[in-house]
């Protein structure tokens, strides 16, 4: 079954570079993310079998990444779909310079959105750390084509800094993952092997100063993917240029898996008595996050760069939430979940504001609530949310780390990180009302005609986020906190 | 086989500093060619006693890809941009080489302090050298123009990671190894792709001209 969760994707995948009709190949790509997401839910009542010697299970952590990358991705897919039908394929005009384009192959796209998932997922089931650090890179190279979608000089900068950037993260994960390797040999030769749960059990056996040395590189390599400050430079980049639909999977279900790979490595921190190491380094880098993204938000222009860089800050508070410890833990896995349905909505609606009003400058968008009464509606709702503002999901997920951070007496990282919320609360604010409300200007009207599917998805991530804001399933709830515990 | 160790490991250097000094993309290529071969015959040499089917024959794999088919893969690229030379690097070739010995000397400190807890790496040269290998990676991304020799820095950093991991005599899974090499090689051949289409696009492969992305601050 846990094979089964990534051989779907990837072989449906592989079949869509070469299926010629676009209605067909669409089909494939929704009916093999609802099979996807289906087994993926099944997982939680029937807990699957690992396979391939124990390399590839879900424990509690790995099936929450899990279902939330193969929900979020059936949602996207269905926006894709709405999306691909109302792009058109032959060139047309750039909105900002009026050159023009036009689109990678739809196939092309879609089998790396099925193989995307299917790294994706790879990563979250993942138990052995050097066939993990393989799956992450895969992602890589799965989301490049996605973000060079529309072909044009910008798309292209930023798939070359998104490829070169992360790839080199990467590699030093790599020399992180074989320093590791050093350190899990003992003085009579004898090894233990990479898988986590060896690693955890003989974590007291690490040789300290080898495991703090490869800690470093893991959390610089993985850091780069997951788009720490200040390693987070191709973040902007790759998330204003792609498409909105691979935005929101960057954003939603990328980020969150080379997260994946740090939370594994702090796991073993943990059992091997370093917590205090790690999560002092986590703290440092989740603080330095939040710091940038408040500082580059503030005034942002464009607001697809603007949801990156709330991105930054949120993976800083997933960083912060788990550099505490703590109860603070809980609050950072159910961030995870938080974050992503909401940027990921965020994202989609961005795409439907993008479309009708051409435009990603905030100050030419006026009137979102009248042209695009869903749209405006939801991207009203989904900036209050994202910035943490009561009675949404990451209100509570971050005032729990927050009260952890009081709880523990750490009076200045609470101070800071209250900080630079309430910075970025009202850097955000301003600008989410002046595009919702005003009188629009004459020509975009005539855009406004779009598939019910491009709101309706976003529309029902949106209802999600007001339920975790209310009420969080006990399920789940029980599952993150089996999740927290194997973080300190 | 120490000394066939040793001589690789020289080599390896060798061509480190080849690469910092060359302005000839082809040279470049073959630097990085030759590093890749050099590395297939290291991690063989490497293992001590008994030689299995698997540790002959990933390296083998390994020292074809590299050597051969990523070669010949950024050969195409270079010839796709009409790029011969790397004009004008960020810092002169002089100060490439300087930074280089630099390097080296950081690579022997580094491998003197760190010590391998069991006697496993079979020449005290391994660990600085690919250390080095790693340094003089990150150093030509981080000082030349050309898309296509920050590519070759990547590929000489994945070659220090992976002498690393022979250095120590690391023992992973065949299909662990397989990934990583498959992972590389997909990257360098997307990453070509990514060139063919800057040239085609801009006319040039200079990396510092992609710069209509930024933020003000």
């Amino acid at each position: 079954m846990v094979r089964l969760l990534v051989l779907i994707p990837a072989c449906a995948g592989a079949v869509a570079f070469f299926v010629q009709s676009d209605r067909y190949r669409r089909v494939l790509l929704l009916s093999a993310a609802l099979v996807q997401a289906a087994l993926s839910l099944a997982t939680w009542v029937v807990p699957p079998t690992p396979a391939l010697g124990g390399w590839l299970a879900e424990d509690p952590l790995g099936r929450v990444f899990e279902t939330l990358t193969s929900v979020l991705f059936l949602a996207a897919s269905f926006y894709a779909v709405a999306y691909l039908r109302e792009e058109r394929s032959h060139p047309r005009a750039d909105f900002e310079e009026g050159f023009l384009f036009s689109n990678a192959r739809e196939a092309s796209f879609t089998g790396c959105l099925l193989l995307f998932l299917a790294a994706m997922t790879l990563v979250s089931v993942s138990q052995h750390l050097a066939l993990l650090w393989v799956a992450i890179e895969a992602t890589t190279l799965a989301s490049a084509p996605l973000i060079y979608f529309h072909r044009h000089h910008r798309s292209l900068e930023a798939t070359w800094k998104y490829l070169l950037i992360c790839s080199v993260g990467i590699a030093l994960a790599l020399l992180g993952i074989f320093f590791l390797a050093v350190a899990a040999t003992n003085p009579d030769g004898s090894t233990i092997s990479l898988a986590v749960q060896d690693l955890t059990r003989h974590a007291h056996h690490l040789n300290v100063p080898w495991f703090k040395a490869a800690f470093v590189l893991l959390l610089v390599g993985y850091g780069t993917k997951m788009g720490l400050a200040p390693f987070h430079t191709w973040l902007p980049d790759a998330h204003s240029e792609a498409p909105s639909v691979a935005s929101a999977l960057l954003s939603g279900a990328l980020l969150n898996c080379a997260f994946l790979g740090i939370l594994r490595t702090q796991e073993i921190c943990v059992a091997g008595g370093l917590a205090d190491f790690s999560g002092r380094l986590l703290l440092v880098f989740g603080l330095l996050s939040m710091a940038v993204a408040a500082i580059f938000i503030t005034g942002q222009t464009d607001y697809k760069r603007m949801l990156a860089y709330s991105s930054v800050e949120h993976m800083g508070i997933l960083a912060v939430g788990v550099g505490l410890g703590g109860t603070a833990v809980f609050g950072a896995m159910l961030h995870v979940i938080n974050h992503s349905l909401t940027k990921a909505m965020l994202f989609m609606v961005a795409g439907n504001l993008l479309a009708v009003y051409r435009t990603k400058n905030i100050s030419d968008v006026a009137g979102a609530l009248s042209v695009l009464p869903a749209s405006g509606f939801l991207w009203v709702l989904g900036l209050f949310a994202i910035t943490g503002s009561p009675p949404f999901g990451p209100f509570l997920s971050e005032f729990a780390i927050l009260k952890s951070a009081l709880d523990q007496g750490q009076v200045f990282v609470a101070v800071v990180y209250l900080g630079l919320l309430a910075i970025i609360l009202a850097a955000m604010a301003a600008p989410a009302l002046a595009m919702a409300q005003g009188t629009p200007s004459k020509n975009v009207a005539a855009f406004a005609k779009r598939s019910l599917a491009l709101s309706a998805v976003p529309a029902m991530l949106g209802a999600a986020v007001v339920m975790m804001g209310v009420y969080v399933p006990p399920v789940l709830a029980r599952a993150l906190r089996e999740a927290a515990r194997l973080l300190g | 086989m120490s000394q066939l160790v040793d001589a690789v490991l020289v080599l390896l250097v060798l061509t480190g500093f080849w690469l910092l000094s060359s302005s000839r993309l082809a040279a470049c290529i073959r630097a990085v060619a030759i590093q890749g071969m050099m590395l297939g015959i290291l991690a063989i040499a490497a293992q001590d006693g008994q030689l299995s089917f698997a540790g002959v024959f990933l390296p083998l794999t390994s020292a074809v890809v590299k050597g051969f088919f990523l070669p010949w893969l950024l050969f195409r690229a270079m010839r796709e941009a009409e790029t011969a030379r790397e004009v004008e690097p960020f810092i002169s070739y002089n100060l490439s080489i300087m930074s280089g010995a630099v390097a080296l000397a950081v690579s022997l400190w580094l491998g003197q302090r760190l010590k391998l807890p069991a006697q496993s790496a079979s020449s005290p040269l391994l660990m600085p050298a690919a250390f080095f290998t790693i340094l003089v990676g990150l150093i030509v991304i981080v000082t030349r123009r050309k898309a296509l020799t920050q590519i070759l820095g990547y590929l000489a950093l994945e070659n220090g990671v992976y002498a690393f991991g022979a250095a120590v005599a690391l023992e992973l899974p065949i299909l662990v190894e397989l990934g990583i090499l498959l992972d590389v090689f997909v990257g360098v051949f997307v990453m070509g792709i990514a060139i063919f289409h800057i040239s085609r696009e801009f006319n040039h492969i200079d990396t510092d001209k992609l710069i209509s992305l930024t933020d003000e601050l």
